[in-house]
């Protein structure tokens, strides 16, 4: 475990195996402190940013019907709903008018919305000042079967609209033995990396995400890392990398699982990711995830990123999990855990320090 | 992030460390390495070891003539909520507890009417019912009212309590050692002299005590140090103390509500590191997840506790000010949650005796 500790106390790259050591036998404040010490060394400042947004789900209705889902409901259920473009519309001016600056989009798979859609969805919400971010690689591949159209295609198109940057959700893990088992009908592994490195070609920066503390392994989570490090490393086209804690409510994973995420848990994981996604700026911490103590604990295990104080949030909620906060209480939070927040764009840049 | 390299050599060459160094300690911004600093000294005592007890908390009356500004819990006697347990209602009430319990925890308020033989009745009942069971009971805030109920001086409150069956104190009552906010917020508790008397004379008699800090209302950092080293002297003059246990204030439901905030959990694990390093004299920290939460509980572990308190069963005082932790944990709950911070739980009495050790 030294020799681990050593190299990246000298900043090199840690290989797979060394990352399952790690995760599983590596000390928790040393985890911290390492993962600390990128962290200033990628950003020297005590800034921790944040972004104010909305999260819109233009449908709840999808296909593929993950295990782990609470959102989706089935075409003939009595609360499906799908948004026209209109009430997409509204509801971004609402959210515009509570201030935020971006709208993350995303949708169950709902194979009867025409390839059109998408394009208008993006087209239209373009024209108001909010910054459109938008379909997660699932959606991606829907729209290339619905359309007969090549991923390349179908950003060339999507690009056309207006679309400039993409969430990174869709990973949940990010190996085929827990695909598998927990989302089958959802695209691979190899789909999902092959989607994000065409978003990334095209010039869209995307994030990644990961979804975990469900039936995975220490070695999937590492497997996980591995792969998005690898893709960062041909196309440096991730902005960020976000972990989610899976929740187990209203869920039929969740009837399955039997642990639960501890606050170390999540800490560990934030601070393994710092360690060895080391071609990643940007490290998010949300106080969505385990709450606002949790989160602000985050910033010293490696996170420089609050996540986004969101106005609208549709699918934890369903999950049975419920975190609210205001920009004031996550800029208090920032600054009690001794450092500088400061509102962000999408693509991280600074808006405003508060 | 260098500022604390000569804290660490004190450390590491057990010395104690002075005000200024605490007040470095809480200025910081490297929360790592101020849990380090204070792991060390955990695992130098007690290793990787973590201390839970199967207890039961009673609050025998809400009741209060001391009307503290930062209690959500005291009622002054007519309203709907009020209320106060008779001798067989305690009973029934541990009666009620699985097999094994350990320790009883026994706190009230300052009760306007009941005579001190009330009290007790109350420790010799238990003590009849359930011989096993330690009772851990009242403040030095509740022995100092016993004194003038009784007319009894504190040796004599005690000595009584002992032979009822009194077996150990908790450490409550402290809340900040400063006369400034004392003044303010609870003017009718006792000073600091008077408490430090009480467990002085406690520990003379034999019987172990706690202490507490309660923290996040309007004490300054150099309270929260100033409480901290009259502790570790107050050990070292009069030593039994076993365990300190710092406490987050939770404003809901006290007239502080809406003026201060709760307190965030960086200061939280801050206070609880400092604990450890300034009271090396003291056996154990506790991280009392009623208080802070399962989560910043477990998280402690890692920043000096050794001891994450009990099962409770069913807290009412913090509760009483909004605190959203559960009532109660499982045994299983308490071993998994040590387990998971990468301890090793053990099972221990009130006096920190092993039962059990989960490997």
């Amino acid at each position: 475990m030294e020799k681990i500790y050593e190299k990246i106390e000298n900043f090199e790259r840690i290989n797979p195996e060394e990352g399952v050591k790690l995760l599983k036998n590596g000390d928790f404040l040393e985890l911290g402190r390492l993962a600390n010490r990128i962290r200033f060394k990628k950003h020297p400042t005590d800034i921790v940013t944040f972004i104010l947004d909305t999260n819109i789900n233009y449908t709840n209705i999808c296909y593929v019907g993950c295990s782990f889902c609470a959102f989706y409901r089935r075409k003939d259920d009595k609360d499906a709903y799908t948004l026209s473009i209109d009430d997409l519309i509204k509801k971004i001016e609402e959210a515009q008018s509570k201030g935020i600056t971006t709208a993350l989009i995303q949708g169950g798979l709902n194979p009867d919305l025409p390839y059109s859609y998408y394009l208008d969805l993006v087209r239209e919400l373009s024209k108001s000042s909010v910054h459109v971010h938008a379909f997660s690689p699932p959606e991606i591949d829907l729209m290339c079967k619905i359309a007969q159209k090549s991923v390349d295609e179908v950003f060339e198109d999507l690009k056309n609209a207006g679309l400039t940057t993409m969430p990174g959700g869709g990973a949940e893990i990010l190996t085929e033995r827990v695909r598998k088992e927990i989302s089958p009908k959802k695209i691979s592994t190899d789909r999902w990396l092959e989607i994000m490195e065409k978003a990334h070609k095209h010039g869209i920066k995307t994030t990644a995400t990961m979804m975990f503390g469900h039936i995975e392994t220490e070695e999937d989570i590492i497997e996980h890392l591995d792969r998005i490090r690898q893709l960062q490393d041909k196309t440096c086209g991730f902005s960020a990398f976000i972990a989610w804690d899976f929740k187990k409510e209203n869920n039929e994973l969740g009837k399955r699982v039997k642990r639960s995420v501890s606050g170390i848990d999540y800490l560990k994981i934030v601070a393994i990711a710092r360690i060895y996604l080391d071609n990643f700026d940007n490290i998010q911490a949300s106080w969505a995830s385990q709450g606002k103590d949790v989160g602000e604990v985050a910033l010293h295990f490696g996170a420089n990123d609050m996540g986004s104080m969101l106005i609208e949030e549709n699918v934890m909620r369903q999950a049975g999990f419920r975190a609210e906060a205001s920009v004031d209480e996550i800029a208090r939070c920032i600054r009690k855990a001794g450092f500088k927040p400061a509102l962000r764009t999408t693509d991280y840049k600074i808006v405003k320090m508060l | 992030m260098s500022d604390l390299r000569e804290i660490k050599e004190k450390i590491d060459n057990n010395q104690p460390i002075d005000f200024e160094d605490a007040r470095k300690i809480l200025k910081s911004n490297d929360l790592i390495e101020i849990g380090k600093l204070a792991r060390s000294i955990k695992f130098k005592k007690t290793d990787k070891k973590v201390y839970f007890v199967f207890n039961k908390h009673i609050n025998y009356t809400n009741l209060c003539i001391s009307k503290c500004k930062f209690c959500a819990f005291y009622r002054n006697g007519d309203e709907p909520d009020a209320y106060t347990m008779e001798i067989d209602d305690i009973i029934e009430e541990i009666a009620k507890m699985p097999e094994g319990i350990r320790e009883v925890h026994i706190v009230g308020g300052l009760h306007p009417t009941k005579p001190f033989s009330y009290y007790l009745d109350m420790v010799s009942s238990i003590k009849k019912h359930f011989p096993n069971v330690n009772v851990k009971a009242f403040t030095a805030v509740e022995i100092d009212y016993f004194s003038k109920l009784s007319g009894l001086d504190y040796e004599g409150v005690l000595k009584e309590l002992k032979k009822a069956g009194l077996d150990s104190m908790p450490g409550g009552g402290a809340e900040v050692f400063s006369e400034r906010v004392r003044k303010k917020l609870y003017p009718n508790k006792i000073p600091y002299e008077k408490w430090a008397e009480v467990h002085a004379i406690a520990h003379k008699l034999g019987i172990p005590t706690n202490a507490t800090l309660l923290f996040g209302h309007i004490e300054t950092d150099d309270e929260i140090i100033d409480h901290l080293f009259k502790l570790r002297k107050l050990q070292e003059e009069h030593p039994g103390f076993l365990c300190f246990i710092p406490l987050s204030f939770h404003p809901a439901n006290t007239p502080l509500e809406g003026k201060i905030e709760k307190v965030d959990a960086v200061k939280e694990l801050k206070v609880l590191a400092l604990s450890r390093i300034i009271l090396d004299n003291f056996p154990h920290i506790k991280a009392y997840w009623v208080m802070l939460s399962p989560k910043i509980g477990q998280i402690g572990l890692h920043f000096g506790a050794d001891d994450i308190d009990g099962t409770i069963g069913q807290e009412r005082v913090t509760h009483a000010a909004g605190a959203k932790s559960p009532l109660g944990l499982a045994k299983e709950q308490m071993v998994n949650l040590i387990k998971n911070a990468g301890f090793v739980p053990v099972e221990r009495d009130a006096l920190y005796n092993e039962i059990e050790v989960f490997n």
